[in-house]
């Protein structure tokens, strides 16, 4: 019985942790390319949720039928994926673009602000209080019986997660765009005088961050279920010390971390309590930052002069 | 506050600085505190609610220039100032309650708090002083959070959400003349007035020695390169554990001055993460390492919301456009767009702050881009 709580709570933690490295992803992919913590990631993907929201209620999808509702689906990551990719696109070339040369505290702070005022549009959109989702899919138990629970929730999170992340490594290590992002990121300047463009690398940068964050918002909704003007802080910080985990800026080490996160989310709550889980997570990122600042994957950068 | 902008806005918009401005960042604070210290003389409001909030500007002040060594002087980013802000209530509570035997006086346990402040701050700066600034940023963030946590979690200890009260005021059981001033404090929030005045007059004064002592250049030069600085024989990490030491124990001292004005620590959300940033904003805007700056931005943010704010909303009300009370229809909803937009635009236009220290604006407009 112990023994499949236990490995109950691994499977919670590990759909979890999915979710967690999809929003991990756009910050270590940022912050590889232009050595900014994007502030602001978490609650670009609370606004996603909104909107998600939004279209759940005007298209008036419903549990319905199962086809029709994955394809319903199919069609909310698709838009809040590109609302939240152009919506950080913007968000870079009016705020963080004119930034690129300044001391390296002024885009932080930038990032600070944005984040305040997504939250406030994400206030005037829901509301000050929390907004439930709709549960769009059924919770029977996929594996049948009494023993361990995998809901078609479980599922969808990997359905959606799995093939972002083939996509992801696809284009970042086959592509010509992928290869210019590997360049910026290791030079800015050296890959400017081989020509690349690096402006664009960078845009195409917080497009796919974004997408990605667009993706992991409606996965939120229809997982969690509950929804909050607030709910970018908490989410956003979990993503970002699985960012720091895995190693900044390294893409494995960002799907890694988000697992471990997850993981370790679960079986705190578990074992130890609700209450004391962020108290542990933020204890595990202190010890990590303080021994192993390269984090699990990452390659130890010596601060340049 | 609000006495010595006017003069210094002027002169730093003027191009040459000349004697007046000399004169004016020499003495802006004896008239500020002049016109303060007169100031319950003369305006009854002070000794009511007023008052009490005046001691709450007084008390971010403090804050803010306790985080100002920190960001502006060291040049180290600190996302979680309100912990130490917390744990300086919290230490300060814990001695004096009585819940608990020591109920110790006000003085000592205030020390006592400082101490176990700066102690806190060496044990988290000694093992992150190695990583790089940004890292350092979300160690001190993460650090908030497991403080604000284990300050809710901690019921037996720390009361939970109810928090510890009640702090009895300064000078309880103090029979001084035939007065007893524990209860005049109780009574006349002028008293602490006062105090908190007197407190943040002390902490302006020491941060003026700072700025020009030995020790508080060094921090400077730490700031504006570390190699440099230890080729001159600087050690950085001793002088960067000095600003965590100090920085910590001015910001305990704010939180033994708020518990006490409050009579209770309230709960733990009130060190959370959105007052650390409160407070950053208000150094940023002000001009980081900038003393007057400081002050200036936490007026500016703390009249926001406690002035400002409802006075618009009020207005607002009475023209009576927003009979069912859309958030987006009243000033205090706009809250964080303004704060975000204001540090937005303070980091793009004027990243030097509204009152820049004059280091501090060379290196942001002059060279400090190779950084």
């Amino acid at each position: 019985m112990s023994a499949q709580f236990l490995l109950q709570q691994c499977l919670i933690g590990l759909t979890n942790g999915a979710l967690i490295a999809l929003v991990a992803l756009g910050y270590t992919m940022v912050y590889g390319i232009i050595g900014l913590i994007n502030f602001a990631h978490g609650d670009l993907i609370m606004l996603g949720a909104c909107l998600a929201l939004s279209l759940v209620g005007v298209l008036g999808m419903t549990a319905a039928g199962p086809a029709t509702t994955w394809v319903g689906i199919a069609g909310l990551v698709l838009l809040c994926g590109l609302f939240c990719g152009a919506l950080n696109v913007a968000v870079d070339r009016i705020v963080y673009k004119p930034l690129r040369n300044a001391p390296k505290l002024a885009p932080l702070v930038s990032a600070i602000g944005v984040s305040f005022i997504f939250m406030n549009i994400g206030l005037f959109w829901l509301g000050p209080a929390d907004k439930s989702f709709p549960e769009l899919l059924p919770s029977t138990n996929l594996l049948g019986g009494e023993g361990l629970q995998f809901t078609w929730k479980d599922l969808l999170v990997l359905l959606i997660v799995g093939p972002l992340m083939v996509a992801l490594s696809v284009l970042v290590k086959g592509t010509k765009l992928g290869k210019a992002m590997r360049a910026v990121s290791q030079d800015p300047t050296a890959a400017a005088l081989v020509g690349v463009d690096v402006d664009r690398v960078i845009a195409a940068t917080f497009f796919i961050g974004g997408f990605l964050g667009g993706a992991a918002s409606v996965i939120y909704g229809l997982y969690i279920n509950t929804i909050g003007f607030q709910m970018g802080f908490q989410n956003g910080l979990y993503a970002f010390t699985a960012a720091v985990l895995g190693g900044i800026g390294s893409i494995p080490g960002a799907v890694l971390g988000g697992l471990v996160i997850g993981l370790v989310r679960a079986l705190a709550s578990a074992y130890v309590g609700e209450r004391w889980t962020g108290a542990i997570v933020f204890a595990i990122l202190i010890v990590i930052l303080v021994f192993r600042p390269e984090g699990l994957l990452g390659r130890r950068v010596k601060e340049k002069v | 506050m609000a006495a010595p902008s006017p003069h210094t806005a002027a002169a730093v918009s003027s191009p040459s600085r000349g004697a007046a401005w000399d004169f004016l960042s020499q003495r802006w604070e004896l008239v500020t505190l002049a016109v303060l210290a007169l100031a319950p003389l003369f305006v009854p409001p002070l000794g009511g609610a007023l008052g009490g909030q005046v001691t709450t500007l007084f008390i971010y002040c403090i804050l803010a220039l306790a985080l100002n060594v920190m960001v502006g002087y060291t040049g180290l980013v600190h996302l979680g100032i309100a912990a130490f802000f917390g744990i300086g209530a919290y230490v300060l509570a814990i001695l004096t309650v009585p819940m608990y035997p020591f109920q110790i006086g006000f003085l000592p346990a205030a020390v006592i708090a400082m101490l176990v402040t700066a102690g806190t701050g060496l044990a988290l700066g000694a093992p992150t002083l190695r990583l790089r600034g940004d890292y350092l940023a979300i160690v001190t963030l993460g650090f908030g959070e497991v403080v604000k946590v284990t300050l809710r979690n901690l019921e037996q200890i720390t009361g939970g959400m109810k928090g510890l009260n009640p702090v009895p005021p300064p000078g309880a059981g103090v029979i001084l003349q035939g007065i007893d001033l524990g209860k005049e404090f109780a009574i006349d929030p002028r008293w602490f007035y006062y105090l908190a005045l007197l407190a943040l007059a002390g902490v302006v004064l020491a941060m003026r020695r700072l700025e020009n002592s030995r020790l508080g250049r060094a921090l400077v030069a730490v700031r504006e390169d570390e190699l440099a600085a230890q080729a001159m024989g600087i050690s950085a990490t001793k002088v960067k554990l000095a600003a965590f030491a100090m920085s910590s124990a001015v910001a305990g001292l704010a939180g033994c001055l708020y518990a006490a004005s409050l009579s209770t620590t309230a709960d733990p959300n009130a060190y959370d993460f959105n007052r650390s940033i409160m407070v950053l904003c208000a150094v940023i805007l002000g001009g980081l390492g900038s003393i007057p700056g400081t002050l200036l931005g936490v007026a500016i943010l703390v009249g926001f919301d406690t002035v400002l704010a409802p006075w618009a909303d009020s207005w607002i009300q009475q023209m009576n456009v927003n009979p069912q009370g859309l958030s987006y229809l009243s000033f205090s909803g706009w809250r964080l767009a303004i704060f975000g937009l204001a540090l937005v635009l303070v980091m793009r236009y004027r990243p030097e702050g509204l009152i820049p220290s004059r280091r501090m604006a060379a290196e942001l407009h002059d060279g400090g881009q190779g950084a």
